[in-house]
């Protein structure tokens, strides 16, 4: 016999309904997300071990081996594949003979560190700016939309050009990057923020939260914060590849990380010069970025699908894409 | 409508006043001794204090943003040394290099990077439109599948990475053509289109993608609504549906969205034109920063921010005319 206190027995099977359980487990179902996922975590782990892998295969980035580069033949690699060997297993860089499996390794710590780097300061400023535009009275509101839209119809790519050129040489690169990138595109992120505040603030749980005493940034944090968190990881999902394409396309442009640090954009720079001699270094760093980008977009899709169902496949309205081109 | 355009005018103004505000400060406060720059590497100080005299730089920040908003509206005069040179109303200064007038060498340039843009904008609408459109209509097959994938590789790709590979296989493995190496279109417009071949199909294909996304979802929001439902209930054959109803929705806000790229591309498509080798405005940029020569960046920056913030402008009245339910106000 059951009496009215007694709680249900759980039924077995019945899957766990918190909205963070609900979205791994759509996030499951899809292979294509799955696939970019480990892609991405191979990516991660290999950048992570780099001087370890670099120690297991004998080399560093920076050590030049003039005697595997043919200097009768402008320098490039003795042997097949951009010469590779045991010792060297994706062959070396033409040119230089630089280990180019080391090199490529190295590359993709930069490439991550920044755009990982320039996201959070992307959403950092996204937050406080669009929580303060939310929060804020009429007049903060119309002035800080104005300063987003300035920044979202602002050219990225030539500002950010720009602003390398002024600050001197010997400010660290890598930081440099992030800062760069960070503060130039926090717009979009602003917006969603401003946006989805202004639709809780009318909701009666923050109203609460208000009525019982809390001040407007402890209502923030503990109320407006985590229904945020949603939208926000969504659009950094986005920010992750589109930074990853700047930091590139920077250092192609020889603006980005100095020399010797090793970038992927850079060494896709200098392989215009080897297309027919050495093509191996052509394709290596361009398919390595074309796919860690793609794995990217792939999951971004992916995680925006699972976190909101009825956003999929809708474009993000409001929040323009910057495209490097 | 004139009152619509009046006020948009007056806001746009506003913020290109904004701009250069921030961008003169940047460019021209924070970093090292701009005299020195001008000078060049191998200047003594009394040299420098010459340049220095020469410039203005010895009058304060804000004079200085004066004397260059006056050379913008009315033209400025430069001491040369020998004699004065008078650079003409919208002067944006002379650059360091070779006291070329900035102005002058921003029109010399924006006839490439207009024959890069306009061409790949062709290229864009065309392949954008069309395979939107395709993917649409063709929903839950084949097809639409493959065409997701491309173009969702298509907009995740870095435009020189298409660029290299077109390059590599065109002109060094196949030889179907050679290297590019920019003419302008007054020279000889055949070799000119030849040349432009590549950057075209490069960046036109690189855009498409995202107008291909675009084209996708507004004309499957279009099919959606009830005066479509209607149409086919009063059975409207569905090419009609599609050609004259459907298009008609999927097509301003491509429109809106071109003007705007083709806004931001008058700063210069840099990745393009560095990569083929194109003079235009991008690579001018470019060639700036590596000599830092300030003069010849901020007029390329504040130009660019010209070109976005009127193309903002000519999107939203596009889109007004193309789309009537649209209010301006």
């Amino acid at each position: 016999m059951t009496t009215l206190t007694d709680t249900p027995a759980p039924v077995a099977g019945t899957p766990a309904t918190g909205p963070a359980r609900q979205a791994w487990r759509r996030l499951r179902t899809r292979p294509a997300a799955l696939a970019s996922a480990a892609v991405l975590l191979l990516l991660v782990a290999l950048a992570l071990a780099a001087p370890l892998l670099a120690a297991l295969a004998g080399q560093d980035p920076n050590t030049y081996h003039d005697d595997l580069v043919d200097s009768a033949r402008g320098g490039v690699p003795y042997g097949a594949f951009g010469g590779a060997s045991t010792d060297h297993w994706l062959g070396v860089e033409p040119g230089t003979g630089r280990d180019l499996f080391v090199r490529l390794l190295y590359g993709a710590r930069i490439s991550l560190l920044v755009a990982v780097g320039a996201t959070v300061v992307q959403v950092l400023l996204g937050l406080l700016v669009g929580l303060a535009a939310g929060l804020g009275n009429r007049w903060i509101d119309a002035t800080l939309g104005r300063i987003t839209d300035v920044f979202l119809a602002l050219p990225f790519l030539v500002l950010a050009i720009a602003l390398t050129a002024v600050v001197p040489r010997d400010f660290p690169r890598p930081l440099l990057l992030i800062l760069v990138i960070g503060l130039l595109g926090w717009a979009g992120t602003s917006r969603i923020v401003r946006a989805q505040t202004l639709t809780l603030k009318g909701l009666d749980f923050v109203a609460a939260s208000r009525l019982a005493g809390s001040g407007r940034w402890r209502t923030a944090r503990r109320e407006l914060l985590p229904s945020l968190a949603a939208p926000v990881i969504t659009y950094a999902a986005i920010l992750v590849p589109t930074n990853i394409v700047v930091e590139a396309s920077l250092s192609f442009l020889g603006v980005g990380v100095t020399p010797p640090t090793p970038s992927w954009g850079q060494m896709l720079s200098t392989a215009q010069t080897w297309f027919r001699a050495d093509p191996a270094y052509v394709l290596l760093p361009a398919g390595l970025l074309f796919t860690t980008v793609l794995a990217f977009t792939v999951l971004g899709d992916a995680v925006r699908t699972a976190l909101d169902p009825r956003e999929a496949g809708r474009l993000g309205v409001g929040t323009r894409k910057e495209t490097s081109r | 409508m004139t009152r619509y355009v009046l006020k948009r005018l007056a806001g746009a103004a506003l913020v290109l006043l904004a701009l250069s505000v921030l961008v003169y400060a940047l460019f021209y406060i924070a970093p090292g001794d701009p005299a020195r720059l001008a000078c060049g590497e191998r200047c003594n100080p009394e040299q420098i204090a010459q340049v220095r005299e020469q410039l203005g730089l010895n009058e304060s920040v804000f004079t200085q943003f004066l004397h260059f908003l006056q050379g913008v509206f009315a033209g400025r005069d430069y001491s040369t040394g020998t004699g004065v040179l008078h650079c003409e109303a919208p002067c944006l200064g002379l650059s360091y290099q070779n006291d070329q007038q900035v102005t002058e060498l921003v029109l010399e340039r924006l006839g490439a990077t207009a024959s890069l843009a306009l061409g790949a904008m062709v290229i864009w609408l065309v392949v954008g439109i069309g395979t939107g459109l395709l993917s649409a209509l063709r929903r839950g097959g084949l097809t639409e599948r493959t065409l997701t994938v491309l173009t969702l590789a298509g907009t995740g790709t870095p435009v020189f990475i298409l660029g290299l590979l077109l390059l590599m296989a065109v002109c060094a493995y196949l030889q179907w053509l050679p290297f590019p190496t920019y003419v302008p279109l007054g020279e000889d417009p055949e070799q000119w289109a030849w040349n432009m071949l590549l950057p075209w199909l490069t960046l036109g294909f690189f855009e498409s993608a995202k107008y291909a996304r675009l084209t996708r979802s507004s004309t499957l929001e279009t099919l959606a609504e009830d005066h479509i439902r209607t149409f086919r209930a009063y059975g409207v054959g569905e090419r009609s549906v599609v050609t004259r109803h459907a298009l008609r929705g999927a097509v301003p806000p491509v429109i809106a969205l071109s003007a705007i790229d083709l806004g931001t591309m008058f700063g210069g498509a840099v990745l393009t034109e560095s990569l083929f080798g194109i003079p235009g405005l991008g690579k001018t940029l470019i060639d700036g920063v590596r000599h830092v020569d300030l003069p010849v960046v901020v007029g390329i920056v504040l130009l660019t921010g010209v070109a976005v913030v009127l193309a903002n402008v000519v999107a939203d009245l596009l889109y007004a005319l193309a789309d009537r339910r649209v209010a301006l106000t």
